[in-house]
């Protein structure tokens, strides 16, 4: 033992002295371009606060870890919290027995009111009753068009996703395009399947679907890479999330393809990629409008009695295009990742 | 040959002065070589590319098979120290998230104190050697099995990923670095391609071959490489003839810390952007090309060659079933068959070398 620790305390020296030089490195290895420094300092989208009583309200989604699409449905959720004097309790699983459990964890807190997303409605369904048999209001949004007035939710905030897929052939076919191909990244995930469904419905040329490992952007290069190389009479490549697209772009430079790259959501880096014309549209349904209106709708619910669509007709929160004719608008709010 | 008594250990000839004694140089060339851990998997991925070969003529061009190598090369690249710790009788769950969490320090780094991205870049890399001398010592202190260890390491950075990227950017994925200084000289290194014939070659390609000889010559030549071998196969007699175990468990852990350090800057270099969840499910595909390239999840036994070759098998089936242009419902499932077979190849070419 006694011999083989002595390296091991010889080997922190050099990493002592490693840390203390990167140290002084710092004060005379700043970028000149880019960084936080260039940041802009925008101002938030806070508006006043409500004097009605405190309450809380639970949101649980379906969200996977680290995705960019959901981080901005929990931001308007928050301004629409901070506004209303309304304490949020955000929770998540992608797993629909785990999120259901998360319901049944709010239920417990007696919250005043929850929103929910409905990726599987029929795992829900129970937790959903329980919920109403204890009087706490549920509104979902999202996911689950089809099936919030079946489930007895108050109102829902959305896209249909199919609509928003048929909007996108409509808009493929204007811009004539001939033959897509639809990259997947999430096996099995009705909503993205959805999409696609909706693109093959109203575009009148060849739309076929490719699967990619969402969470392995190498592999997912690479493999639209390959796709365009194997057919490369494809015209657009159609993503169905922005950090997808944004690689689907490398791809089509590395096939030396001719490919357009068109794409549902939006980031940040994305409306930079529309001005500068490597992404040619996107189909966005507002992330932050689903959060934001979801908390509002159960404030004004509750200090107000009021139903959105009346409790009948989804409220639509896209989809929206944006394209290089408006995306300088957008792209403010973006920066902020709020759009 | 059947009458022989003692299993064909690769011990050099013993000391006698006859070569021909009746124990050892009896078998013939071609079995001496299929009992090599690297020939299995070598005739499986020839197998897999002759299929596709015929499968899907789009395979056939230069560039196709730059993006099959391109894609073999983000995975093999991490099998290589994979592998190398996986003889050394361990393994890591947390290398896929490690990744990430490599990529996400040198982004933020640099970005929010607005400094030349080298800068993020050497500090990524004094944080993933010290996730892997972390998960080593941990191991080698407690006792504890590597799999608990680094599955507690890669709930913990799957958890670090996110919370602190939220934490600090106030987004799930990083600001884009690309107009930062030091951004073109890091790509040329970590992430440019450059020309062969009118076909782009990735530099991850050249990067893993060359990993991959460094990574044999240590294996086959060095001490260290005996080292591995040793503290695999028997770790307490390994010990008791003076092999460093400790030093040499932890150093393994920390190899497996440079490559995710490698293609974590690959990452970055090639998107710009890092989003915190990435990463998650990748270790089994290492793992996985690091087995089928004739390692043993026991220990002791293995080459560095052998997952170039896994490696490269699965990025053939990956893209070869995409240039085939099959019905992609079915892809995780070819995928699964695919490995499946290969690797029953794979054991059946050890077990007829080994059976005399």
């Amino acid at each position: 033992m006694d011999r083989t620790l002595h390296p091991r305390s010889r080997r922190i020296a050099p990493l002592v002295a490693m840390a203390a030089a990167s140290a002084l490195l710092v004060a005379g290895c700043s970028s000149s371009s880019g960084g936080k420094k260039s940041e802009e300092s925008g101002d938030s989208a806070s508006a006043g606060k409500a004097n009605t009583p405190r309450m809380t309200v639970a949101l649980v989604t379906h969200q996977s870890p680290g995705d960019t699409f959901w981080d901005i449905v929990r931001k308007g959720a928050e301004a629409a919290a901070a506004k209303d004097n309304i304490k949020l309790v955000y929770s998540a699983d992608p797993n629909a027995g785990s999120q259901a459990n998360l319901v049944q964890n709010a239920i417990d807190q007696k919250v005043d009111g929850i929103a929910i997303t409905l990726a599987k409605p029929d795992a829900l369904k129970d937790v959903v009753s329980k919920a109403k048999a204890a009087g706490i209001p549920v509104v979902g949004l999202n996911s689950g068009v089809s099936d919030w007035k079946k489930l007895g939710l108050l109102q829902f905030f959305g896209q249909d996703e199919t609509v928003a897929g048929e909007g996108l052939g409509n808009k493929l076919n204007s811009l004539g395009a001939k033959n897509a191909v639809c990259v997947i990244q999430e096996q099995g995930n009705i909503g993205l399947t959805q999409r696609c469904d909706g693109v093959k419905k109203t575009f009148s040329g060849k739309v076929e679907n490719l699967y990619v490992n969402g969470t392995d952007m190498p592999s997912v290069k690479s493999t639209i890479t390959a796709k365009l190389k194997q057919n490369s009479s494809i015209d657009h490549v159609i993503t169905l999330g922005a950090p997808i697209a944004l690689t689907a772009t490398q791809s089509v430079s590395d096939a030396g393809s001719k490919a357009k790259v068109a794409t549902f959501d939006l980031n940040k880096d994305l409306t930079g990629a529309i001005s500068k014309g490597t992404v040619e549209f996107a189909v966005d349904q507002q992330p932050y409008l689903q959060g934001y209106l979801a908390v509002d709708s159960l404030w004004l619910y509750k200090t107000n009695g009021n139903y959105s669509g009346g409790g009948e007709q989804p409220i639509l929160t896209g989809p929206a295009f944006v394209d290089k004719s408006n995306v300088d608008a957008v792209a403010k709010f973006a920066a902020k990742g709020t759009r | 040959m059947t009458q022989q008594a003692e299993p064909a250990v690769t011990i050099p000839p013993a000391s006698g002065p006859k070569e021909t004694d009746g124990r050892t140089a009896q078998r013939s060339l071609a079995l001496r070589l299929l009992a090599r851990p690297e020939v299995g998997v070598f005739l499986g991925a020839v197998a897999v590319f002759v299929f596709f070969l015929i499968a899907a003529p789009a395979v056939r061009s230069g560039s196709s098979m730059a993006t099959v190598l391109y894609q073999s090369s983000t995975i093999g690249i991490m099998a290589l120290p994979v592998a190398l710790l996986m003889i050394g009788g361990e393994f890591d769950l947390s290398s896929g998230v490690a990744v990430i969490t490599s990529a996400l320090t040198a982004s933020m780094l640099s970005y929010q104190l607005t400094m030349n991205v080298w800068m993020g870049v050497i500090v990524a890399l004094v944080v993933s050697l010290a996730i892997g001398a972390f998960n080593g010592w941990m191991m080698v202190r407690t006792g504890l099995p590597s799999f608990l260890v680094t599955l507690g390491t890669f709930l913990i950075l799957q958890g670090v990923n996110l919370a602190v990227t939220k934490l600090i950017t106030n987004n799930v994925a990083t600001d884009d670095i690309s107009t930062m200084d030091g951004f073109d000289q890091a790509k040329k290194v970590f992430a440019s391609s450059f020309d062969v014939g009118g076909v782009q070659v990735k530099i991850t390609i050249v990067w893993w071959l060359v990993f991959a000889a460094i990574a044999t010559w240590v294996l086959l030549r060095t001490k260290y490489g005996n080292w591995i071998f040793a503290v695999g196969g028997n770790q307490d007699s390994a010990r008791a003839v003076g092999v460093p175990v400790t030093f040499t468990k932890i150093t393994l852990f920390m190899l497996v810390g440079f490559g995710a350090w490698f293609i974590g800057m690959h990452q970055l270099f090639s998107f710009n952007t890092v989003q915190s969840g990435e990463g998650v499910g990748q270790e089994l595909i290492y793992i996985a090309a690091a087995v089928i390239g004739g390692c043993l999840l026991t220990g002791g036994y293995g080459s560095a060659i052998g997952p170039v070759f896994g490696a490269f098998m699965f990025g053939m089936v990956q893209q070869g079933i995409v240039y085939a242009g099959w019905n992609p419902d079915w892809f995780k499932a070819f995928l699964g068959v695919m490995l499946l077979g290969a690797t029953l190849i794979n054991l059946w070419v050890r077990r007829t070398a080994t059976r005399r």
